[in-house]
């Protein structure tokens, strides 16, 4: 997209560890992040592998035993770490950059009325009186699509469904207009024709207010739907970016095109699904190196050694091999063996 | 909201009755009023008088509706000890145990909270885990040992404040530190734990995430939340000081409230002033329970009773 202008934010080389009585568990690493005014970016990848970490890393929410521990963050230019930082980021959290969450039933407070909870945002960092707040926390429940917006005002989460919640969070989200908007799956929790009308909407809403989104999902269907750009991670790594259509099209990392082999199409002919043997390394000191390398199969020697980010038809890859069809490889290997 | 007092109103009423009925079956059918009220000399003829007098002769069933009678106009008979209304008794020792239950227990609340949060922040830390001993040691020491040592190490060592008894705001010093220091720290390590689960919820992200500063987060949000706990533990820490601390305490220090005026009755086989007492602290504990459920309903309104 608009690669001339400045980006609006800039991941840097991150680096977030936890520790924990087994060690010290490295969450993410060197992970570098780009997004533009007004793009989707897609974060995508499975349990455990970052995706979430990143997200917090962003709005400043690790806290101990979890700290940031090498690489940089940056919202138009400045950086929001260190001591300096974290008076800038205060100003830039929840105004320009907001957050959505993964359960909208856990991720409002109980004891305040949805009114007050979208109007906190708005008296801190707009200085709205109660009353314009409450104006315009009505209007955003309009804008989300709640019936009734307000009744609304003056009910508590336990009155609303989950889906109803998740566009309360989306209202509040936006009720500063942010630049950029995180939602850390924010499907996940919900029905599927809920989904489908959560996903409109932030379609809708990036349409109308120009917004960039972050979109964090394991949900490489909703990738495909509405992102402009991908960032495959793995074990706490980005292996693959690149633009949606390249990286559906042409994947260069033999785990971005297993990833999507073991997603079902409705034009698939085949008749089981290919799934991707082994399990995700551990975290806690974890070998050099290629960290896909005990499940891939065209891993090589060269392997041992963490591998560059390669340009393989626009995408930047993170592999020896990149752009080699690993599976169909693999499983003629496989065949090959007799299994 | 109106539904809902007038139930709690009429099972408070039920709890009364419950608690009439108790007190009557328990002076009248497992013990002897007039025995334990006259002196063992007492003649056959002297006794008889007596249970004619305080209606002792009559078939329990109309001994019983007479007891509610007199309780529903307070009415608990003279005390044989002071020679007067027992009720008035009652009445003119309760306002000196309020004042001293006041004293400590808003003492304890005023810094529990505070406490509890500091040691919430950095669980682990320096700060939690001296608060955290600090309030192993407070629970473990018995109250009359506690006043004893305040009365040696303050009024007999350094002369600093007076031993009992009641008159200048000093005497009320070391009774209210006493009282306060167990719920004190009972209620500081809730504050703490329950504080600790909730900086761990989900919707503090979501605050957190809309970049208000952390002391906001904490006075507007998770205070809050732990405050119905808080409130249970603090209404039951009342209610055990009213009806159980304050003997102790009073009785070490000469504090002449309630608590103290109950094992003087005891003493004295005043089974009438024991009575009132009784029926009073009943019917307060009734009391603040109806009114903490009103409160909880005002913080929560997931809360549904009826």
């Amino acid at each position: 997209m608009s690669a001339q202008t400045a980006p609006l934010l800039e991941v840097d080389g991150l680096r977030v560890d936890f520790a924990s009585r087994a060690g010290l568990v490295q969450a993410i690493n060197e992970v570098s992040l780009v997004v533009h005014k007004g793009e989707t970016l897609g974060l995508v990848g499975e349990s455990g592998s970052g995706k979430s970490v990143s997200a917090q890393a962003v709005m400043g929410l690790i806290s101990p035993p979890g700290a940031i521990t090498g690489g940089d963050v940056r919202w138009c230019g400045t950086s929001l770490l260190g001591r300096k930082g974290e008076r800038y980021a205060r100003s830039v959290r929840g105004k320009n950059i907001a957050m959505i969450f993964q359960d909208p039933m856990t991720s409002l407070n109980p004891l305040m009325t949805v009114g007050d909870q979208i109007g906190e945002a708005m008296r801190y960092h707009l200085g709205f009186t109660h009353v314009q707040a409450r104006r315009r926390a009505e209007e955003l429940l309009g804008a989300v699509g709640l019936s009734a917006p307000a009744r609304r005002l003056d009910q508590y989460p336990h009155e609303l469904s989950g889906g109803m919640r998740q566009r309360v969070m989306i209202a509040m989200a936006i009720s500063c207009e942010p630049e950029l908007l995180i939602a850390d799956e924010p499907t996940t929790a919900l029905d599927v024709t809920i989904q489908a009308q959560i996903l409109e909407l932030l379609a809708r809403l990036q349409k109308e207010l120009g917004l960039a989104i972050i979109l964090i999902t394991h949900d490489l269907g909703v990738v495909a739907g509405i992102c402009n750009r991908v960032a495959v991670m793995y074990a706490g790594r980005i292996v693959e970016t690149g633009d949606v259509d390249t990286i559906f099209e042409d994947p260069g990392h033999p785990y971005t095109q297993g990833l999507l082999r073991s997603t079902p199409s409705l034009e698939g002919t085949e008749d089981t699904l290919m799934s991707i043997d082994g399990i995700p390394p551990r975290l806690i000191d974890p070998q050099p190196g290629c960290p896909f390398l005990p499940r891939c199969p065209i891993g090589v020697d060269a392997c041992r050694q963490a591998p560059p980010a390669e340009a393989w038809k626009g995408s930047a890859v993170r592999c020896w091999k990149a752009g080699a069809d690993a599976w169909s490889m693999g499983a003629t290997r496989a065949q090959e063996a007799g299994l | 909201m109106g539904s809902f007092i007038v139930c709690r109103l009429w099972h408070g009423l039920l709890v009364v009755l419950g608690v009439s009925f108790t007190v009557f079956a328990v002076t009248r059918l497992f013990g002897d009023p007039v025995s334990l009220m006259l002196p063992l000399s007492a003649s056959a003829e002297q006794r008889m008088a007596f249970a004619q007098e305080i209606g002792l002769d009559q078939p329990l069933f109309v001994q019983f509706i007479r007891f509610l009678g007199d309780l529903a106009t307070f009415d608990f008979g003279e005390s044989l000890w002071q020679r007067r209304p027992a009720i008035e008794v009652v009445f003119e020792r309760l306002p000196l145990t309020l004042m001293l239950i006041g004293t400590g227990l808003g003492f304890a609340i005023l810094l529990s909270i505070p406490l509890g949060m500091i040691a919430a922040l950095r669980p682990g830390g320096f700060l939690d885990r001296f608060i955290v001993s600090a309030g192993l040691l407070g629970l473990s020491m018995p109250q009359f040992w506690v006043g004893l040592l305040l009365i040696v190490v303050f009024s007999v060592q350094l002369k600093l404040l007076p031993t009992s008894g009641m008159g200048t705001p000093l005497h009320l010093v070391l009774p209210a530190l006493t009282l306060a220091l167990t719920p004190l720290a009972r209620l500081t390590m809730l504050v703490r734990s329950s504080m600790i689960d909730e900086l761990n919820q989900h919707y503090v992200r979501t605050v957190r995430a809309k970049g208000l500063p952390f002391t906001r987060i904490l006075r507007v949000h998770t205070l809050r939340n732990i405050l119905i706990s808080y409130m249970t533990l603090a209404g039951w820490e009342l209610i055990t000081t009213l009806a159980g601390y304050t003997v102790v305490v009073e009785t070490v220090f000469a504090w002449p409230g309630l608590g103290l005026t109950a094992v003087q009755a005891i003493q004295r086989g005043d089974l009438f002033l024991m009575q009132a007492i009784v029926f009073v602290i009943a019917l307060l504990i009734v009391l603040i329970n109806i009114v903490l459920d009103i409160v909880f309903k005002m913080i929560d309104p997931r809360i549904n009773l009826n």
